[in-house]
C-alpha cells in the first residue's frame, strides 16, 4: 500500500463575517481526501474548505470607468466567486473597461470573464450626465 | 420656509434610510435630511461584498445595499432633503437646515439622529515627524479610489488594521500600488478575521502585529515611514526600527461617532441610548455608528428601524416607557450597547470584550443569561437578545465576561 501524507491546514471560511476558523486534516494525493474538518459553525463551512485546499475561489469587487456619467466610475462585481489565481488578469481586464452610461445595477459588464463562467455585473446605476 | 411633521431622520445612510422607512410603515410623516447629493453615506463608497448577509440575506457590496433600501423609500412618502446640512436642533423640537434655497425651519414631534461616525486621524497619534502631503485616512483613499478615479499613491503602508484598513490594502494592491504592509499596535487585527484572509493573507501582504509608527518623514511629500516593536505594554522596544520608503501612509485607527449638531443628549461618546434607540432626551432617538461603532452595516440598519419604529409610536404618543433598567459593563467589558433597557420591549445587547479570549462565557446578571463563544475579540461583535422581562423593582442587569479553561 502506498504511504499517504497527511495535512494539517488551518482555514479562516469568508462566506460571512463570522470568518470560522476551520481546522482541517486532508490527504494531499491524486485525490484530496478531506479527514477531518473542525471548527466551521454552518454547512457552507465545509464546502468551502474542500474549495481552498484545491483551488481558493474569491469575489471581484473593483470600478470600472463610465462615459458619460454623473460620476467617473461605476462599481462592479464577479456575479459569483472566481478562481483566486485569475485575480490579477481579471484586474488588468477591468482596468481596461469601459461602459457607457446610463448603467443600471445587474446590467452585465462583461459575460463569463476568462471563461469561469462568471459574469461581471454594475453593482450601482449611472445617470447619464444632463 | 417652514416644514411641520412627525419624524425627521437626520442622515441617509444605512441606519437613516432604514430608520425613514419603518417611521413610514408606522403611520409617521416623515422628513430625512442627508447633507450629501445622494443618500447611502458610505456605503457609496464600500464597493466591496459582505454586506446584508444578516438584513437582506444576501451577499451584497454597499452601493447594492444602497440602492435596495433606496428602491424601498421609493414606495413611500417620504420626504428626503439631499444637500440639505442641520446647523442647530434646540430643545422646542425645532430644526434649522440650510440648503442652497437658504435657511429652513422644521417643527418635528421626533427626532431620529443617524449621524454615523467619523474617522480618527493621524493627527490624533502624535506621531513625531513632518506634516506632509500623503497622509491620508483609509475612507479617503476609498473615496479618491473607488469613486473619483483618482491613484493617491504608489506605495504605501497602512496603520491600524481595521476592517477598513485591510480592505483598503486589498484595494490598493489590485490597483497596482505597492502595499508594504499593515502596522497594528496590538497583538491581534483591529478588523474581522475573514477580512485578515482575503485582503492580506490572499495577496501576501505583511501585517505587523505589536508594531507602531514612530516617525514620519518627507520634503512636501511622504518619503519614509519609520516602525517599531512594541512590548505588551505598547513601549517601544529599542533597536527594533524598520524604515519603509513609500509615498503613503494609510490610517485606520478607528472612528468616532458624530453628534452634531445635538448638544444637550446624554453621550458617551456616542448617544447613550435604550433598547428602543431613545435617548436622555424623550423625544430624541440614535442608531447606528453615532452610537456605537457596529461591525456591520445590517446592524446598523437593524437599529435604524428599531430607532424609526419608536420615534413614529412616540410622536403619536404611543410609547412612554415606565420603567428603565440601566445596563452595567461588568468585568472584560469594553464596550456594551444600548445603556439601558425598557424591560417591556425586547433587547439587542451589543458588545465587545476587552481582550482576546479562547473560549469566554458571557453572563447577563440577575436574568440568568449565559453565553458561551469561542475565541472571542475585541474586534468581533457579540450579539445577546433578551426577552421581555417582568421586574418591576429591577433597577441594574450587569454584562461580563470570563474566561473558561
Amino acid at each position: 500500500m502506498n504511504s499517504v501524507e497527511y495535512k494539517k491546514k488551518k482555514i479562516v471560511c469568508t462566506n460571512c463575517p463570522l470568518g470560522c476558523k476551520i481546522n482541517v486534516v486532508y490527504a494531499d494525493a491524486d485525490e484530496i481526501e478531506i479527514v477531518e474538518v473542525k471548527g466551521n459553525r454552518c454547512k457552507r463551512g465545509l464546502e468551502f474548505v474542500k474549495q481552498e485546499i484545491t483551488d481558493p475561489l474569491r469575489v471581484v469587487v473593483t470600478s470600472v470607468k463610465v462615459e458619460d456619467g454623473e460620476i467617473s466610475m461605476a462599481s462592479v462585481r464577479s456575479d459569483k466567486p472566481v478562481p483566486l489565481r485569475l485575480m490579477q488578469d481579471i484586474m488588468k481586464i477591468l482596468k481596461e473597461t469601459k461602459v457607457k452610461a446610463p448603467v443600471k445595477r445587474g446590467d452585465v459588464v462583461i459575460q463569463n470573464i476568462l471563461d469561469t463562467g462568471s459574469d461581471i455585473i454594475a453593482t450601482r446605476s449611472v445617470n447619464r450626465k444632463k | 420656509m417652514k416644514y411641520e411633521t412627525d419624524v425627521v431622520v437626520l442622515g441617509g445612510g444605512g441606519g437613516g434610510m432604514a430608520a425613514a422607512k419603518a417611521a413610514d410603515k408606522n403611520g409617521a410623516n416623515v422628513i430625512l435630511i442627508e447633507r450629501e447629493e445622494e443618500n447611502g453615506g458610505v456605503l457609496n463608497q464600500c464597493i466591496h461584498n459582505g454586506f446584508g448577509i444578516h438584513y437582506y440575506r444576501k451577499d451584497l457590496t454597499g452601493p447594492e445595499f444602497k440602492e435596495t433600501l433606496q428602491e424601498e423609500l421609493a414606495n413611500t412618502n417620504i420626504k428626503i432633503l439631499n444637500s440639505a446640512f442641520v446647523l442647530n436642533v434646540n430643545k422646542d423640537k425645532q430644526l434649522t437646515f440650510v440648503n442652497h434655497k437658504g435657511i429652513h425651519e422644521i417643527k418635528t414631534k421626533a427626532l431620529v439622529m443617524a449621524t454615523g461616525a467619523r474617522e480618527r486621524h493621524f493627527n490624533s497619534l502624535a506621531v513625531p515627524g513632518d506634516r506632509v502631503a500623503g497622509i491620508f485616512t483609509a475612507g479617503v483613499a476609498q473615496k479618491y479610489i473607488n469613486l473619483q478615479n483618482l491613484k493617491p499613491a504608489n506605495s504605501a503602508l497602512i496603520v491600524g488594521s481595521g476592517d477598513i484598513g485591510l480592505i483598503m490594502a486589498r484595494r490598493l494592491h489590485l490597483e497596482g500600488i505597492e502595499v508594504k504592509g499593515v502596522v497594528e499596535i496590538l497583538p491581534y487585527p483591529g478588523g474581522l478575521e475573514r477580512n485578515v484572509q482575503q485582503c492580506l493573507r490572499d495577496y501576501n501582504i505583511p501585517l505587523y502585529l505589536s508594531h507602531t509608527v514612530t516617525r514620519v518623514e518627507g520634503n512636501k511629500r511622504l518619503s519614509k515611514v519609520y516602525v517599531s516593536q512594541v512590548d505588551e505594554n505598547r513601549q517601544v522596544i529599542p533597536n527594533t526600527e524598520k524604515v519603509f520608503n513609500v509615498d503613503a501612509l494609510i490610517t485606520s485607527v478607528g472612528l468616532i461617532p458624530l453628534t452634531d449638531p445635538v448638544k444637550f443628549v446624554e453621550t458617551g461618546p456616542g448617544f447613550i441610548t435604550s433598547n428602543t434607540n431613545q435617548t436622555s432626551e424623550d423625544w430624541i432617538f440614535a442608531a447606528g455608528n453615532c452610537t456605537v461603532v457596529f461591525d456591520l452595516v445590517d446592524y446598523v440598519s437593524r437599529e435604524g428601524e428599531k430607532a424609526g419604529k419608536y420615534a413614529a409610536l412616540y410622536s403619536q404618543n404611543q410609547y412612554f416607557p415606565e420603567q428603565k433598567v440601566k445596563v452595567k459593563k461588568g468585568k472584560n467589558i469594553n464596550i456594551l450597547h444600548p445603556m439601558y433597557i425598557d424591560p417591556n420591549e425586547r433587547t439587542k445587547l451589543y458588545l465587545r470584550v476587552s481582550k482576546t479570549f479562547k473560549r469566554v462565557e458571557v453572563t447577563v446578571e440577575p436574568l440568568g443569561i449565559k453565553m458561551i463563544e469561542e475565541e472571542a475579540r475585541p474586534s468581533e461583535m457579540i450579539e445577546i437578545s433578551i426577552k421581555p422581562f417582568k421586574d418591576k423593582n429591577l433597577k441594574e442587569i450587569e454584562v461580563s465576561a470570563r474566561e473558561l479553561g
